[in-house]
């Protein structure tokens, strides 16, 4: 286990008598896309904040190569790349400026920062924007520079929180283009989101957290395959008939979440689940059949939905 | 094109362990583009002396000092001038600029995440001030200068003496902004500074108070600024000046200790 670039063992983090962070342990290996799925308030924050150094551990234990955030936080931080959950690009600095006084926080050299610029904004797709001030870019841009930033030291950890939060599809697409590239380069990232599909597309492993702890671990396939269904018929009532049709639901389906608003039907089968439905004379407003996703994996876990 | 970097860049063990000038870098090349508001920075004195020194010291004559010297009033004010400018320039800088760095760009929390401390951050915002204020005050000194309000070589001292004035105030602002929730305690702010600016000997001697109200202004670290100047570019040397001088840096270490932690607080939750 020595190999493990972020080792966390019983990692707790207390604000007052809020416990945001409750005693997790997880393991992060070289070349991985390591994500932490949860809800907002679910402790992913504050355990990025842990691993990048800049917020002290209450308890437990953890070291990031092999370091001790306590009292190696410098060395640690130069040899990762964070990615805020908000932005916080300097507005006073041009695009290129942005990313030359991170080399230079970095202690790189002017001649080596340069061109790491010009392969840096290519690669963020902002080399029109170079010279531009940074406030009239459109979400998508900051983001994409904020993570061309995060990579001008040529890190050997990449964390990403909540990387694609608040952006349009069209920008969230993009992003996840170049943080595929990272990945096939053979980066390591971390990554939080309470995106279940930003956790299926990215990463290789991931662990659900709830309420600082965390629920359950391994690769979003697996989750899916332990916790979830191979299907989901998603049914939806007129209110006033919506108990009546639950009660007359047992057995239809392997397991069932009753929401507000809808119904959910957990099977390997949903043909056999639908005629089992018409069998019994119960007919929803409405019917979705699709596969099973994180988000089921979630509820399942904890009971509640991931957006809240 | 390709993503791969050069080798791994800050060896561990080898990096720098004093970085507070990167500050000082990203402050200038975000200010190469700002030099119009440095330029404020220097005329507002100027116009003060022009005004109050020049205009108003036409009507207020010369003025005999307590051991029977007697010189213009505007040589007698300038100094203060320039004490109450570099307290002014410092505090802008260390509670403004700073307060919506903090605030709203959330800068400092981005820098954090890189091998720079909040010490780093502190000495060099406070620093960055300093220099401004050096500046400003060399620029001052020399209008002085051409208008025959030096009276002694010993007014170049004067350059130091305000940046000592700057980093106690810069300090003390800096302390003062890890506190401040809302744009509306600058107010507090300016009611510091204002009666400071107007109260402390800047433009009359203290002597005209009552002997208690005395008492009081000199805890006014500006009244200690001012007297310290005063007594340079008047060439009046004597040792109460070392008590002026040394209230000012007590006043700015305990400030930067305390700014330097609350900032560690706040940035290292």
């Amino acid at each position: 286990m020595s190999e493990s670039l972020v080792q966390a063992r019983g990692l707790t983090k207390k604000f007052g008598d809020f416990t945001a962070v409750d005693a997790v342990d997880f393991d992060i290996q070289p070349g991985e896309a390591f994500g932490f799925l949860g809800p907002n308030g679910a402790g992913k924050t504050s355990t990025m904040k842990m691993i990048t150094t800049v917020s002290p551990i209450t308890e437990g234990k953890m070291t990031v190569f092999g370091l001790d955030p306590a009292s190696q936080g410098r060395e640690i931080r130069s040899r990762l790349g964070v990615v805020p959950q908000e932005d916080n690009l300097d507005l006073e600095l041009t695009v290129a400026e942005n990313l030359y006084i991170y080399g230079r926080y970095h202690d790189m050299k002017k001649p080596e920062i340069m061109p790491r610029i010009d392969e840096l904004l290519e690669f963020a797709q902002l080399t029109e924007r170079r010279e531009s001030r940074v406030e009239p870019l459109s979400g998508g841009m900051k983001r994409r520079l904020t993570i061309a930033r995060a990579l001008i030291n040529d890190p050997d950890l990449i964390i990403l929180d909540e990387p694609t939060t608040g952006l349009d599809p069209q920008a969230r697409h993009l992003l996840w283009d170049r943080l595929y590239r990272l990945k096939r380069e053979g980066a390591t990232l971390v990554i939080t989101t309470h995106y279940m599909d930003e956790a299926e597309q990215l990463c290789d492993r991931l662990v659900v957290m709830d309420q600082g702890k965390i629920v359950a671990e391994g690769s979003p396939r697996d989750l899916i395959t332990r916790y979830a269904t191979k299907e989901v018929v998603e049914l939806r009532f007129g209110e006033e008939v919506k108990d009546q049709a639950v009660l007359q639901m047992a057995g239809l389906a392997e397991r069932s979440e009753v929401l507000a608003d809808r119904v959910l039907l957990y099977t390997e089968d949903s043909e056999q689940t639908q005629d089992g439905l018409n069998q019994k004379g119960i007919h929803p407003e409405q019917v979705l059949v699709r596969r099973s996703t994180l988000e089921d994996v979630f509820l399942r876990l904890t009971g509640r939905g991931l957006i809240d | 094109m390709s993503v791969q970097a050069p080798s791994r860049i800050t060896p561990i063990g080898t990096m720098t362990p004093f970085r507070a000038q990167r500050i000082w870098e990203k402050n200038y090349i975000a200010y190469r583009r700002l030099w119009k508001v440095v330029f404020s920075g220097f005329f507002e004195p100027v116009f003060y002396l022009l005004a109050v020194g020049v205009g108003t010291g036409s009507l207020v004559g010369n003025i005999e000092l307590g051991d029977g010297s007697v010189l213009s009033y505007a040589s007698w004010i300038a100094p203060a001038l320039m004490a109450a400018s570099a307290m002014n320039g410092s505090v802008i800088e260390t509670t403004f600029n700073i307060f919506f760095k903090l605030q709203f760009g959330k800068v400092y929390e981005g820098i954090l995440t890189t091998p720079m401390k909040p010490m780093d951050i502190a000495i060099g915002e406070i620093g960055w001030a300093l220099l401004r204020g050096v500046l400003y005050s060399t620029a001052f000194i020399g209008v002085m200068f051409a208008f025959g309000m030096t009276e002694s070589p010993w007014a170049l001292m004067a350059i130091p003496a305000a940046t000592l004035i700057g980093f106690a105030f810069g300090a003390v602002g800096l302390a003062a902004t890890t506190w401040m929730k809302s744009w509306q305690d600058f107010d507090l702010v300016t009611l510091a500074t204002i009666p400071l600016f107007l109260f402390s000997g800047t433009f009359f001697p203290i002597d005209v108070y009552p002997p208690i109200l005395q008492t009081a202004v000199k805890i006014s670290p500006l009244y200690h600024g001012a007297e310290l100047l005063r007594g340079f570019t008047l060439g009046a040397i004597d040792w109460t000046m070392l008590g002026h001088a040394a209230f000012l840096v007590v006043m700015g270490l305990v400030g930067s200790a305390i700014a330097a932690r609350r900032l560690d607080g706040m940035l290292r939750k």
